[in-house]
């Protein structure tokens, strides 16, 4: 059996394990085990993807398995993955299981919830190992229906109209994908062949010119705007303030990397030609993205807005290094949707922490954390230092590869949106120790903080797992981005070798 | 006649004994309403299965009637849908307080349904038109079954006045056609067809007559009144077997006799759908009580049906097909849920719903499964069926017209997702007690459910209808 399959398997026998059980605890139990699994064979398959490399196999894809579905159509359920979606997939089981143990607590619903949560997950994971661009538009969208239940159910304060909101901006953004995914496909074989979804058969085929040009904005903001390309990312605050922890963790960490991972996998490396000639447009949208989330994230008072709009900053930085279109920077790219999963994974699960002892979320209500809840100060530091790019951690790694693979075009205009967007690492700085000064240190505002308890053992895992792998990744980055470098060897050379 | 004709009709010839049958077991006052629905549900399941033996193409009575497998299979599906409206109105017919008949409503459905079939198996116009009469009909009866409700006699006037404008709108067509090719035979229509001035008239008188049936805008007004006043069972009918009908009629009908005039057909069916798309989504938006809500869903799903015509070959006919099949399992899964509420509680309005999941989950996620399946997401069947419709429009270049249908579908997903709302989230002091549900409805919502969560997944299905949708190519 094909080891890509057995990703989708285990979250679809945790689901139907779990709406069997009666009992909550079971239900919890059900998930971890499920879940572990999961980020267990993600480590054996990154094991197994090495084995294959260092034995010389040096095709594009690896474990590729087809089987044709649509014959009509020529739809198949065609799976592969390289080494950018090894990491994906790394990155997704992490936050996953991180997000389980961190959902502990959640006692309305138990069973819905967790299956929501893991039908979110499978969907992901469907997307990252997809090679059709069918198949991969199927799991797309069972990735994003969940999340409306799971905000308007388990959500807080203007949860009905986040969740609307979200869902429908997210697939009024599939619906623009559509009208691209069918232009790409009626224009797959231009030499008369069979036309075709599969995302390599396209690649190697080429797409004429002018369809090229005309389907390009549909596809890439379809994909943009889940990866929160301004003026298309106000969903975003609204969404993740008001959804449950996990919820925000799995759609900040995971699910907007689709949308970058999408705007590069499908938009720009099927579609090269208009990636240089409309790049421009859209490094000035990202470069937006990148200042005005920045600044956003210092008005808000809200923890979860401010980690809402420091998402958009730090998503919007994901597009602009995609843009560049060089290896150093798409590997920076594909190093901060990473990084910054993993840190804003951290950070919400932090800030669900900390508001299921304070009540409020509100930083100016609060003071003082530091004395009574060690644990999760500490980590919250740490997950803010890595947010502002501390050497070390897994934000400088990311942002450095990005900043020196941007600076490496010689025009003005690329210099211009590089040096803009670097100041947002100033601003971040701002809103970061800004937080910190006013919510950790500092005098006891509330005397009920008192009485507060630190992290119980089910916070402890969720919280050290994403910190091991922040550290992991910001001591030894060498392993990722030379697992990284080879397949963006091949996409950036798509991309350029038209010219 | 011989017994190969017989075999040949065998939809119509059976269905004629089951309206026999009606009119036997009904004579006396004592008979037993469980006895005549358990009896008559019965038979009709061993029709529906003598229904999906294998057809030979065959035509009868000097071409007025043919049939073949396509025809066969659009028979099936209408055939099956029926079933589960049977099944459905087991327990509303059964109600004491019933005072009507329950084999006048068997007979009256039965008697629409052998219309519908004679259209879809007509080889002249004339049989077209009588079979679209005896599809209407007793269609007005039924609107108006619950005779002693105002609304429902309401609907059978409504609906009779407007299907007499369609038909006159449509004969008067068909009197241009016989004018024009001095015939009235499909094969020799689709020989002699031209661009003419009339000929193009006539073709939109005949779009405009079956566009009520199919309540396209702007010959939609009729629906959301007769979908209310109606009883449910009715309008269950109504939304998905009747207008299923009209729609392969349509589709049998412009592609068989009309094939060489199918830029001008295409060309009207363009506008037609989108108007239909927006004009239904924009009402639906506003509607608060669940019949009109889905009357007004039913008609913006008309319009999307609509872009399969886009595509004048076998893939857009088979798309067609492929979507009304889903459409119609996801609507009935849709009003089977309703009828049981409506049964027992007699709530109707989408507020009503608030709080559903508490107290009934299984009710609820079955309404969940068919209302994504309505709005198209995956990966329940809906899914495949927009995206397949999708891709017939654009196998003509017709992006635009995509990308008004995507952004459509992204308007409905909100309407449906109201009442996804209402039933999980808002929350509600007094929500709807427990529902017991009897056994024909759990059958029905499990046929139709597993239909739904299935179909997109098995492949065959759709490759299925396009390997016999071939020979009209």
């Amino acid at each position: 059996m094909n080891p890509l399959l057995i990703l989708i398997i285990i979250p679809i026998l945790t689901m139907v394990s779990i709406a069997m059980t009666r009992d909550i605890k079971n239900v919890r139990i059900f998930s971890a085990i499920g879940m572990s699994a999961q980020l267990l064979f993600s480590l054996a398959l990154l094991y197994m993807f090495y084995q294959e490399r260092n034995s010389g196999n040096s095709d594009p894809m690896l474990f590729v398995t087809s089987t044709v579905w649509y014959e009509s159509f020529n739809i198949q359920l065609k799976f592969g993955i390289d080494g950018i979606s090894v990491s994906m997939i790394l990155l997704t089981s992490i936050v996953t299981f991180a997000g389980i143990f961190v959902s502990w607590q959640v006692d309305f619903l138990t069973k819905e919830f967790f299956i929501s949560l893991i039908l979110l997950a499978t969907g992901v994971f469907g997307f990252f190992i997809s090679l059709d661009l069918f198949t991969m538009f199927l799991f797309y969208e069972v990735a994003v229906i969940p999340m409306y239940l799971l905000i308007g159910i388990w959500g807080s304060g203007p949860k009905e109209y986040s969740a609307m909101k979200l869902t429908l901006m997210l697939m009024g953004g599939s619906a623009l994908l559509l009208v691209g995914l069918l232009g790409i496909y009626f224009n797959s074989a231009p030499d008369g062949g069979k036309l075709t979804f599969d995302l390599t058969e396209i690649a190697k085929n080429g797409i004429p010119r002018s369809a090229q040009m005309f389907f390009f904005p549909f596809t890439f903001i379809g994909f943009g705007v889940l990866g929160a390309l301004f003026p298309f990312h106000t969903w975003s605050p609204d969404g993740h303030a008001s959804a449950p922890t996990a919820v925000s963790m799995l759609h900040a960490g995971v699910l907007m990397k689709l949308g970058g991972y999408g705007c590069f996998r499908v938009a720009m490396y099927l579609l090269p030609e208009p990636a240089h000639a409309m790049g421009w447009i859209f490094i000035i949208l990202t470069t937006i993205s990148v200042v005005y989330g920045a600044f956003g994230a210092i008005w808000q008072k809200d923890l979860k807005y401010i980690n809402a709009y420091s998402s958009v900053s730090h998503c919007g930085l994901v597009l602009f290094a995609l843009l560049m279109m060089n290896e150093t920077a798409t590997t920076g790219a594909i190093l901060q949707m990473i990084s910054h999963g993993l840190m804003t994974a951290l950070f919400f699960a932090l800030i669900g922490m900390i508001y299921g002892r304070t009540h409020t979320r509100m930083i100016n209500e609060m003071g003082g954390l530091m004395k009574v809840i060690p644990f999760l100060s500490v980590v919250y530091v740490i997950a803010g230092l890595a947010s502002l790019g501390l050497p070390g951690l897994s934000g400088f790694v990311a942002e450095m590869t990005i900043f020196v693979g941007s600076f490496q075009h010689t025009d003005t205009f690329h210099r211009v949106a590089t040096i803009v967007a670097c100041s947002s690492i100033v601003i971040t700085a701002v809103y970061i120790l800004r937080v910190i000064g006013v919510l950790l240190l500092g005098p006891i505002k509330n005397d009920h903080y008192l009485e507060m308890t630190d992290a119980k053992w089910f916070e402890k895992i969720g919280g050290v797992t994403l910190v091991i792998a922040i550290v992991v990744i910001g001591v030894a980055p060498l392993w990722l981005s030379n697992l990284l470098r080879e397949p963006l060897g091949v996409i950036v050379q798509q991309i350029t070798s038209d010219l | 006649m011989n017994w190969d004709s017989i075999y040949i009709m065998r939809h119509e010839v059976l269905l004629s004994i089951l309206i026999l049958y009606q009119l036997i077991v009904d004579l006396s006052e004592k008979t037993n309403k469980k006895y005549v629905i358990n009896t008559t549900i019965g038979l009709f399941i061993v029709y529906v299965i003598i229904g999906f033996m294998p057809t030979p193409p065959a035509t009868l009575f000097g071409n007025m009637y043919i049939n073949d497998s396509v025809r066969t299979l659009l028979k099936n599906i209408l055939s099956f849908s029926t079933l589960i409206v049977l099944l459905q109105s087991s327990s509303w017919l059964s109600d004491p307080a019933h005072q009507q008949k329950t084999g006048a409503f068997y007979l009256t459905i039965f008697s629409t349904l052998m219309g519908m079939f004679f259209m879809i198996s007509s080889g002249d116009f004339l049989m077209l038109y009588l079979g679209l009469e005896l599809a209407t009909l007793p269609l007005t009866l039924l609107a108006s079954f619950d005779k002693n409700l105002r609304r429902s006699a309401e609907a059978g006037i409504k609906l009779l006045m407007s299907s007499a404008v369609s038909s006159a709108v449509l004969l008067f067509g068909l009197s241009m056609i016989y004018g024009i090719y001095g015939t009235l035979h499909f094969s020799e229509i689709a020989a002699l067809a031209n661009n003419s001035a009339l000929s193009v008239l006539s073709l939109i008188f005949f779009l405009s007559g079956l566009g009520f049936k199919l309540s396209l805008v702007p010959f939609h007004l009729w629906t959301a009144d007769v979908y209310e006043g109606a009883p449910l069972p009715v309008t269950t009918y109504f939304s998905v077997v009747s207008k299923g009908a009209a729609l392969f009629t349509l589709m049998l009908v412009l592609h068989v006799v009309f094939r060489k005039q199918s830029e001008i057909w295409s060309t009207a069916i363009y506008f037609l759908s989108i108007a239909t798309m927006v004009v239904g989504n924009l009402f639906a938006l506003r509607q608060k009580n669940l019949k009109r809500f889905l009357a007004f869903s039913s008609i913006t799903q008309a319009g999307f049906m609509m872009l399969g015509f886009m595509s004048n070959d076998a893939v857009g006919m088979s798309t067609v097909v492929y979507f009304m099949l889903i459409y119609g399992l996801s609507n009935l899964a849709v009003f089977g849920v309703l009828s049981i509420v409506i049964n027992q509680t007699g709530k109707e309005t989408i507020d009503d719903l608030n709080g559903f999941y508490s107290t009934n989950p299984r009710l609820s996620l079955i309404m969940l499964i068919s209302l994504f399946s309505l709005a198209g997401i995956p990966p329940v069947a809906g899914f495949f069926g927009k995206f397949f419709l999708f891709t017939a429009a654009a196998s003509k270049g017709q992006y635009f017209l995509v990308l008004i249908a995507v952004i459509n579908a992204t308007i409905s997903l909100y309407y449906y997702l109201l009442v996804v709302k209402a039933m999980f989230i808002n929350k509600n002091d007094s929500p709807i007690a427990t529902l017991r549900s009897t056994l024909y409805e759990k059958v029905a919502l499990t046929l139709c459910v597993s239909g739904v969560l299935l179909i997109g997944f098995i492949s065959g299905t759709y490759e299925y209808i396009l390997s016999l949708m071939i020979q009209f190519n």
